[in-house]
């Protein structure tokens, strides 16, 4: 298998390079990470990723970050908060990992955030979205190393959405945390600035036919529909979407997952078109992005998605504060702190980016659309950009953070 | 409801239909309640586009859907459960293990990016019906159930085959001891019962799209027809269907808090009072 | 009510006299091997000793049923979520104490038993089987989508475990201590008058129903009392695990509760620690050299079932002459 493989070349280098090695046996040492991402269940085609962005950026800086050579383990979540959670205890105290990283589901990573918040291991979380992981409910080994809250990218969707006139939007989400918060910030822009949310739907994970919602929506007739799907729904959603005519009359916005490569590679032309907002362009003009696209292309033979970019940024991140610390993952809190206060240079997004002070990344947003490529591709283009956005956008972060988490029942709605 | 609503329902029962009698077939027929039927849909599915995309044929794909499910169906029926007959709990659970296996074999062979059996151009675009637009490809879908109901239909009843099938339903010594090879019967049944499955993936992963998982949802939905329609009941998997097929479609456009409890809720209620389903008799 | 010995297996008759001296002198033995694991194994390995407990527990409850009563149940890892649930809401959003929340989760539990009971004893062979599935599936869609109480897919969090038992050790032997007492009163239970007419259910309903017992009242009961013992498990899951989502009552953990079971041995009760020591060591195993551990598990389902469907303990049985009593 190629992941033992991989670990018993890892385990010789390191045996190699410590008999050389100069410093301190501590530092002489590989540093171990454990990856947790899903590999089976309904969306192993992200983990399956998110394991190709490590191993891609590890390939780059020859298995090497801040000075130590890196053994990963890796470990497969089931997509299942309870597997994800023993994968973790296997991690950290059967394998000894210094960090974790990983996880895609909000479930899966809030279990494993319960779980390191009493073993203090730092667990870094690329993908993992949850609104009050950097906000209400912070803990502090913790970090979203190149991820972003549920709702950052959606309340510059919510003013881009009223600067193209919408006056009434309808909704329709996946019913759990991660899509309530992503509307709740469409929602909340939306509304404030007199715009007016007809319609909010809720549907189960994994809703096999979306026909009697796409009826419902087809008669609010509205300006705009925004669609909040991952995986597999979004594929449907989209498709459906399509062939009930709706993509004729109603311009469709959605959460950037939603048209993510993950979901628009295996599509036709019924994904153009389609407008998100994100920080990750595909299709960006900017040399940096252009250069990780296509070194990634090269090695997996498809454009990246974002969890391929996500984990490869956030092992950057790691190496870059690992530098700063010489290596010394040992020492939890100091190399904590760094990771906090480092910047990512150099990153596929082609600019500095930086945590807030509740340590979530700041970024460019840009609204963006689905294109096709010269060569029969779909990607997504940059369109508008809203620059330096942060989780708050443009409230005050201690005011925002009174008002309840975005919820079923809390949307932010401002009734008119 | 409106008709639109009641045209979604009625498309989605017609896949049911198709996936759930062959589940019916094998249930009633071989007292085998194969927990693989969902994962033969998602197989089928795969092979169905695989087949689609590289020969552009609806048609072809679907035949080679139906075959190569056929196939996996030989090789579980005598592979496998041959072993096991006469033993309700070991073959739920070796079905059971067949499922895993053929779910993570999937994932192997496509990796798990959602899939969607690309359609005819014909069957694109959408028709005016009775003052609705409706998609072309979803009426097609509820005229394939349709086809495959009097397909099955004039099987069962018209044929000497399914006479067989329906006495063997009814009491399968009996039609040993009468002196016919019930076991080819049998083995008939459970290879046509895994085709319906593969013809059902085709189907469906034309419009529901498929990827790791698909095969749990739709086999919930199974169980749910042919608990609810009885066991080896032609009609009662057709009722079945429809019943489900609305409620869900019901359920979603009324009580979107409790989608599942209004196919689950009825189900368990019904069983309560008939345990062998609407159309069930006692073995 | 009179003894009926109508079981496939001469036994020595209910009461103390069944606890013989050997017997107690095995049993002590082996419950002081569990109770020295922590001081060889490491931390983790302790966290999967404890889990293996938890779920011999539920497959113990599990095999209540299925191998004394003939009925396979596809819905005791509803059963058993519903008191993880109640655990972990209990001591999270209404600050009970936890020893109050863990008996409010068995409480639920055995009440959800009693429900399921109603419904199900009717039905036997591959329709309880549908039918506990079909009652699995209503708690698994309520738990995803009564969101303001369950938390929906996200689950909740929770510090259901009381302080004291925080050290891994210390909750291991708590488990163990608790499983020792429901794995007695299993024990007893099938043992009992009632367990003797429950194996009578299972060799043929008709001659006891002949012979003037109420069947479905002993099942009712039989499926409540088993209710109970998976909410014991379920309760101690909710403080092992500190959370709690869907996949936690999802039809997977109940088909892993009978799976280890059957590998255990149907009928053998305590194969049931076996069985779950079987399957939680494979996932686990397996899982750190292959990411194919789901096709490897399915194939291990598909060889028991065709080579050893009496379970290990049936096995070594069968291989090793039996002894007379």
């Amino acid at each position: 298998m190629d992941r033992r493989r991989f670990l018993k070349t890892t385990a010789a280098a390191a045996a190699a390079g410590s008999a050389t090695w100069r410093s301190a046996p501590a530092q002489t040492a590989t540093i171990k990470i454990g990856v947790m991402a899903p590999l089976t269940g309904v969306v192993a085609s992200g983990g399956k990723e998110m394991i190709e962005g490590v191993r891609l950026y590890l390939d780059q800086v020859r298995n090497e970050i801040g000075g130590r050579k890196v053994e990963l383990v890796v470990e497969d979540d089931g997509s299942n908060p309870d597997v994800a959670l023993q994968k973790a205890r296997r991690l950290v105290e059967q394998a000894n990992c210094h960090m974790l990283i990983g996880n895609l589901l909000a479930n899966t990573g809030l279990a494993v955030a319960n779980y390191v918040k009493a073993t203090g291991t730092p667990y870094f979380i690329p993908i993992i979205a949850a609104d009050d992981l950097t906000q209400r409910a912070r803990i502090k080994n913790v970090i979203r190393v190149a991820g972003y809250s549920a709702s950052e990218f959606t309340h510059p969707l919510g003013d881009w959405a009223l600067k193209q006139g919408y006056k009434r939007i309808a909704t329709i989400s996946q019913d759990y945390t991660f899509g309530h918060e992503q509307c709740g910030g469409l929602a909340q822009v939306f509304t404030e600035g007199h715009g007016e949310i007809v319609q909010q739907f809720w549907h189960p994970l994994n809703t096999a036919d979306f026909s009697p919602y796409l009826g419902q929506l087809a008669d609010l007739k509205v300006d705009a529909i925004f669609a909040m799907e991952t995986g597999a729904d979004a594929t449907r959603l989209i498709q459906q979407y399509a062939s009930f005519g709706l993509k004729a009359t109603t311009p469709l916005l959605m959460a950037m997952n939603a048209t993510d490569q993950s979901v628009i590679r295996t599509m036709g032309d019924e994904c153009e078109g389609i407008i998100a907002s994100a920080h990750l362009v595909e299709g960006s003009d900017n040399p940096i992005t252009m250069k990780f696209v296509a070194e990634y292309e090269a090695k997996y033979s498809k454009i990246p998605s974002l969890y391929g970019f996500s984990m490869y940024s956030g092992m950057m991140w790691i190496d870059a504060a690992l530098k700063t610390v010489g290596g010394k993952v040992e020492d939890r809190e100091p190399f904590i702190d760094t990771v906090l206060q480092t910047e990512l240079d150099g990153s596929p997004l082609g600019k500095v980016v930086k945590f807030d002070s509740y340590g979530n990344p700041i970024y460019d947003v840009y609204i963006r659309k689905v294109v096709k490529r010269p060569d029969g591709k779909y990607w997504n283009a940059p369109i508008e950009s809203y620059p330096n956005v942060s989780q708050f956008w443009k409230y005050d972060p201690e005011t925002y953070m009174k008002q309840p988490p975005y919820s079923r029942s809390f949307q932010g709605i401002k009734k008119v | 409801m409106s008709f639109f609503q009641l045209l979604n329902g009625l498309t989605f029962a017609a896949l049911l239909f198709v996936v759930a009698s062959g589940f019916t077939l094998i249930f009633g027929l071989l007292r085998i309640v194969n927990l693989s039927h969902g994962a033969l849909y998602l197989f089928g599915g795969y092979v169905g586009f695989t087949v689609v995309s590289k020969t552009g044929s609806f048609v072809i794909g679907g035949l080679g859907a139906m075959l190569a499910i056929a196939a996996i169906g030989m090789v579980l029926d005598q592979g496998l459960l041959r072993f096991v007959r006469g033993n309700d709990l070991r073959q739920v659970l070796l079905t059971l293990g067949v499922a895993l296996f053929l779910d993570d074999l999937a994932l192997v062979i496509w990796g798990g990016d959602s899939f969607t059996v690309p359609i005819p151009a014909v069957l694109h675009g959408s028709v005016h019906v009775l003052g609705t637009y409706y998609p072309r490809y979803r009426l097609f879908v509820l005229l394939a159930g349709v086809i495959v109901f009097v397909g099955l239909w004039l099987l069962l009843n018209r044929t000497r085959l399914g006479a067989l099938i329906r006495a063997g339903v009814d009491d399968a010594e009996i039609v040993e001891a009468s002196g016919v090879n019930i076991r080819r019967v049998f083995l008939f049944t459970f290879l046509f019962g895994s085709a319906l499955a593969g013809l059902g993936g085709m189907i469906g992963g034309a419009f529901l799209s498929l990827y790791p998982s698909a095969d749990a949802e739709i086999l919930t939905f199974s169980l749910a027809v042919v608990i609810i329609g009885g066991r080896g009941s032609l009609v009662g998997v057709a009722v079945g269907s429809l019943l489900v097929g609305v409620l869900n479609t019901v359920g979603q456009v009324m009580f979107p808090e409790l989608a599942y409890f209004v196919i689950f809720g009825p189900m368990v209620a019904l069983l309560a009072f008939r345990p062998l389903g609407l159309f069930g008799r006692v073995a | 009510m009179t003894i009926n010995v109508l079981t496939s297996e001469p036994l020595p008759p209910a009461g103390t006299g069944g606890l013989s001296g050997r017997t107690l002198v095995i049993a002590a033995l082996i419950v002081a091997a569990a109770a020295a694991l922590p001081l060889v194994l490491s931390s983790y390995q302790v966290g999967l000793a404890t889990e293996v407990l938890i779920f011999g527990v539920l497959a113990m409850s599990i095999d209540i049923l299925a191998g004394f009563a003939g009925r396979t149940s596809l819905g005791h890892g509803a059963i058993f979520g519903i008191s993880t649930y109640v655990v972990v809401y209990c001591s999270t959003q209404l600050g009970l104490h936890p020893a109050v929340a863990f008996a409010l989760g068995v409480v639920a539990a055995t009440l959800a038993a009693a429900i399921f009971g109603l419904l199900a004893v009717r039905a036997s062979g591959v329709y309880f089987l549908l039918l506990t599935l079909a009652l699995g599936m209503i708690v698994w869609g309520v738990c995803l989508r009564w969101s303001q109480v369950t938390g929906g897919e996200n689950g909740m969090r929770a510090e259901a475990r009381p302080a004291i038992l925080a050290n891994q050790n210390t909750f291991y032997w708590s488990v163990l201590i608790g499983t020792v007492i429901v794995s007695f009163a299993m024990w007893r239970l099938v043992r009992s008058p009632f367990g003797l007419t429950l194996r009578g259910i299972r060799d043929s309903e008709s001659r006891m129903r002949s012979l003037g017992y109420n069947v479905p009242l002993h099942l009712f009961i039989g499926f409540t009392v088993s209710g109970f013992f998976a909410g014991v498990a379920g309760a101690f899951y909710a403080m092992f695990n500190n959370f709690v989502s869907p996949s936690t009552v999802a039809l997977a953990n109940s088909v892993e509760g009978v799976l280890m079971a059957i590998v255990g041995g149907v009928g053998t009760l305590f194969g049931s620690f076996i069985g779950a020591a079987a399957i939680v060591t494979l996932q686990n195993v397996v899982s750190g050299y292959t990411e194919r551990w789901q096709m490897i598990l399915g194939l291990a389902f598909v060889v028991v079932m065709i080579f050893a469907p009496e379970g290990i303990i049936g096995k070594l049985r069968a291989m090793v002459p039996r002894k007379t009593r």
